[in-house]
């Protein structure tokens, strides 16, 4: 029957984003540290303003233990004996003989008394509380003070119904917790039975699920389901209430992607659709408070949007007065890169690449207006409308639904979730941008490192690589990545990831697959789907583990192929067995789809296991060692296009690695 | 009725009741509150400092002849520092929004985050956009380096953008519809401004003469910078202030420019930097006058 320990700290509003994380770390770190004392993790939550963790069943204190000192060896002089028990504050008589390896040392035991529970949170507390590591930090008050992520105005700590003694920047832990900001009392007293309520009467709801569940309970019929807009709301507030706001009807003539945009991302309000999927003159916007009984807040929300949809209105028709057409010379003063020029040049690099993979008229229309958005004052405002503006403007300029769409697209995909380009000349275009970015940033040496990656080039690889293994394109990646021969290493490297961690194969498969051959990323999967039907089939593994001691012989051999199996030379039984059943193999694999050369392949396995059962490759005649040797190779070539199978980590093997 | 000039006595009344310095607004020209001496060179040091005051903030580029409804060339805002930051700023802050007629029980308050940098000042803090129903109205800022150099005791810098408050407060769709006193709207102060200053930042002001003057001030800046590098004693009466002022001169004189077209995006990094260099250089040579231990050794 342990005590509880409740430890909430109270800050200036966290951004919303690093919340969940810093909160994770300060839960487990607070989880290892009160390990000693048993216990587990109760309650682990937070809002903008609090990080609060609750911890049941501590012990009173650390269980005593034991620690070895080691000493002198036996035989040492009997001065170093005495200062080593001197040292230890013991006599000789105290001490121990322990044998070791290395022969008989005197040793002591020292009793060490656990830490009381208090004693241990009080001094490991403001250490682990401030190496919450935080995106960006602050210092305050001054130099000399602390850094995190905003000042900290409260510390709540109770273990059971005692005060955790310490500080942080002057700041006392103690009993008090702090309401809502408007609506609750600015400090109050609580314990840990009655923490949870005491903050409810204060206007806080502590606990994340239940903010969130508060905001979708609310929300009205029709709302865009939007999961980001909703995190980004559970851990901006408080104490969420959603309220519904309108707009003047013509607004409805903007594009409905100006007008999301406006509403998600600068208002971070939910937008509507009506019965029909269409946009609807509503938002609901999410206050941090309990309620809008005046209805003032909705008119406030209503009236900036209204200010806001206004802009946007003037951003449409000064922009409609220069078709993208005429704005092509114009990205000449706009900056791609400062090594690499300006857009102008970006955007003659993109046609060229475009005309060369075989792009068509549309493709090659879109890809000269692609970047001209860039100086169009809608973009200048909503930056995160780049490419998407410039497909609705070329759409409103009759510049024609393929062009307009490929030039909607060419930022595809933004994301592992968002989807690809969704014609050939938008894929070709969303390629040749992403290339051209990266073989101009890998060009001048900027190539991303760890966790530094400020063009985005591991994104932009990713996207080329599920372009091309999801769309209509018949490129390869030795193509794209035009001879720079870093650039073609992060294209593959991006490509296992995508197949191993996006598409689930596993890791062993994606290896054997890709050492036969990565460029042709289709074919690369027709091969990976293949091995991975057969995989789990009987023979297979045992099959690959068999290609692998193949390969090993043929390695120490030294042996590169060359000859032709001669069955005059043949003088076991089994080789000749393995022969016919490969030829016949062979026969039936020719022209075969990759599922079904494989089958076929798994087929070998008995002929194989008594060929290595029987026979010893390395005969004393070399004439045939070398006719072995050459069976072995054509077995293990004529599979070779389809995966390395040497590379298959056998699964009975894993498991006993691990 | 609370009238904008009504809004801003009471602002100033308020942060004067809690130790503020009012000061007038800095008379030279500048893009932002936090630009003026008071600001920029007071945050430096360990010295304690309140203080609060209405500037004019130009920004050319942002001018619109006076038909936005809420973008102006010249705006408003009520600039206020508190150095050290008091442990209840915030409720301090909120306290000031009831003081001009904000019932926050019945409103909506949300701090966003929103960190300053300004690369012309080589400073930059961390902070939020406070939004009151969804419309910012303040930005506030935990100052964390000024003119390249980390500051002694971190300040809150409070700004509100006084022309978007009175708009909420009297809920007007356009600032030129405000009541600057009962008898009186923005507009009638303040149209014929708006619109002659986007004439002139757009189309008139011209160019070479505008990077001319860029240049006298930069040149004028940098040579009192070095003359106070190479000084071996009379630093304490050394002008710096004045030096500052060039600074100011160099960054409005790059507003203009950049208004004007004059500056392509490749150009633009580099007269960043050039203004930059001025400023650190001034912060650098005012620290060492006010808090160097030069005085000791001399």
């Amino acid at each position: 029957m342990g005590r509880d320990l409740l430890l909430e700290i109270g800050v200036e509003e966290i951004p919303d984003w690093m919340i969940p994380d810093g909160l994770q770390h300060l839960t487990t770190k607070l989880a290892e540290l009160t390990a000693p004392l048993g216990g587990e993790v109760a309650l682990s939550e937070a809002t903008p303003r609090r990080l609060a963790v609750k911890l049941t069943g501590l012990k009173e204190r650390e269980e005593d233990r034991e620690e070895v000192v080691s000493g002198p060896p036996k035989q040492a002089n009997p001065q170093a004996i005495e200062g080593f028990a001197r040292k230890n504050g013991v006599s000789v008589d105290q001490l121990q003989l322990t044998e070791t390896a290395k022969g008989v040392y005197y040793t002591f035991v020292r009793k060490v008394e656990g830490k009381a529970a208090i004693d241990l949170l009080a001094a490991a507390l403001p250490g682990l509380i401030l190496g919450i590591p935080w995106p960006k930090t602050m210092l305050w008050p001054g130099k000399g003070g602390v850094r995190f992520i905003r000042p900290i105005r409260w510390i709540l700590c109770l273990l059971g119904e005692k005060v955790v003694p310490f500080a942080i920047n002057g700041i006392e832990a103690g009993t008090m917790s702090g309401g809502h900001r408007q609506l609750g009392a600015s400090r109050f007293a609580v314990t840990i039975e009655n923490y949870e309520e005491k903050l409810r009467e204060n206007f806080v709801i502590l606990r994340g699920a239940e903010r969130r569940a508060r905001i979708e309970a609310a929300l009205p019929a029709g709302v865009k389901k939007d999961a980001a807009l909703l995190e980004t709301l559970t851990y901006i507030t408080e104490y969420p209430t959603p309220i519904t706001g309108e707009f003047a009807e013509d607004y409805l003539n903007l594009p409905e992607e100006v007008l999301v945009t406006v509403m998600r991302f600068h208002q971070k309000y939910f937008s509507v659709t009506d019965a029909s999927g269409k946009l609807a003159a509503k938002f609901v916007a999410v206050m941090n408070t309990a309620a809008d009984p005046e209805g003032l807040v909705r008119h406030g929300n209503e009236r900036v949007l209204r200010a806001r949809f206004n802009d946007a209105r003037f951003f449409y028709n000064v922009d409609q007065q220069k078709k993208l057409a005429e704005r092509v010379e114009d990205l000449k003063s706009v900056t791609f890169q400062a090594q690499l020029g300006s857009y102008l040049a970006k955007t003659e690099r993109v046609v060229e690449l475009v005309r060369d993979w075989g792009g068509d008229e549309a493709a090659l229309r879109a890809a000269e207006l692609a970047k001209t958005d860039l100086t169009c004052e809608m973009v200048k405002e909503f930056t995160e409308l780049q490419g998407i503006v410039g497909g609705l403007y070329a759409r409103a300029q009759g510049e024609g639904e393929e062009v307009a769409s490929a030039i909607y697209d060419q930022y595809k995909p933004a994301s592992m979730e968002d989807s690809i380009p969704r014609t050939a000349a938008g894929q070709l275009l969303s390629l040749a941008d992403k290339v051209d970015t990266l073989r101009g940033c890998f060009g001048i040496g900027l190539i991303p490192t760890g966790s530094k990656d400020p063009f985005a080039l591991r994104r932009a690889a990713q996207g080329v690589i599920r372009i091309l293994a999801e769309g209509e394109l018949d490129l390869k990646l030795d193509t794209l990545a035009g001879g720079v021969e870093k650039l073609g290493d992060f294209l593959i490297e991006r490509a296992k990831y995508y197949l191993t961690e996006i598409r689930g194969y596993a890791f062993d498969e994606v290896m054997a697959v890709l050492a036969a051959g990565a460029s042709d990323l289709k074919d690369v999967l027709g091969r990976l789907e293949a091995v991975k039907v057969v995989r789990a089939t009987e023979n297979f593994e045992p099959l690959a583990a068999s290609f692998k001691r193949m390969k090993n012989i043929l390695d120490q051999a030294q042996f590169s192929g060359g000859g032709t199996v001669q069955e005059s030379l043949f003088e076991d039984p089994a080789e000749r067995a393995l022969w016919a059943a490969f030829q016949e193999v062979a026969g039936r694999v020719r022209g075969a789809g990759y599922g079904e050369a494989l089958a076929a392949m798994a087929t070998l396995r008995p002929a194989v296991d008594l060929f290595f059962e029987k026979v010893l490759v390395n005969a004393r005649d070399p004439a045939v060692r070398a006719n072995r040797l050459t069976l072995l190779f054509s077995l293990k070539t004529e599979f070779s296009g389809i995966a390395e199978f040497s590379e298959i980590v056998p699964k009975t093997q894993e498991t006993h690695a691990s | 009725m609370n009238t904008y000039q009504e809004m801003i006595f009471r602002l100033k009344q308020y942060w004067a009741e809690r130790g503020c310095i009012i000061t007038e607004p800095y008379d030279v020209e500048v893009g932002a509150g936090t630009m003026c001496p008071e600001t920029f060179l007071r945050v430096l040091g360990p010295e304690q400092y309140r203080v609060a005051y209405v500037q004019p903030s130009r920004r050319p580029a942002d001018g619109r002849y006076g038909e936005n409804p809420n973008r102006l060339y010249k705006h408003s805002q009520l600039q206020v520092i508190l150095k050290p930051t008091p442990e209840d700023v915030i409720e301090q802050y909120l306290g000031s929004l009831e003081a001009i007629g904000i019932d926050l029980t019945k409103h909506d308050i949300k701090f966003e985050e929103d960190n300053w940098e300004s690369p012309t000042l080589g400073a930059w803090g961390i902070g939020w956009q406070v939004m009151l129903d969804g419309m910012e109205i303040t930005q506030f800022t935990y100052f964390q380096q000024c003119g390249g150099v980390d500051l002694d005791l971190v300040p809150a810098e409070i700004t509100y953008g006084l022309e978007r408050l009175c708009a909420f407060l009297q809920d007007r769709e356009s600032v030129y519809e405000i009541q600057w006193t009962p008898e009186f709207a923005y507009g009638q102060v303040r149209l014929k401004e708006e619109q002659q200053f986007s004439v002139y930042n757009f189309e008139m002001a011209e160019v070479t003469t505008l990077w001319k003057l860029f240049e006298l001030h930069e040149g004028e800046c940098q040579r009192l910078i070095d003359l106070y590098r190479s000084l071996e004693t009379g630093q304490e009466r050394f002008p710096v202030l004045p030096t500052y002022d060039q600074v100011l001169k160099c960054s409005n004189l790059f507003n203009l420019l950049d208004a004007r077209g004059a500056i392509s995006v490749t150009e633009r990094v580099g007269v960043i930097g050039r203004v930059r260099k001025l400023a650190v250089g001034v912060a650098g040579i005012w620290v060492d006058q006010q808090y160097g231990n030069r005085k000791a050794a001399a």
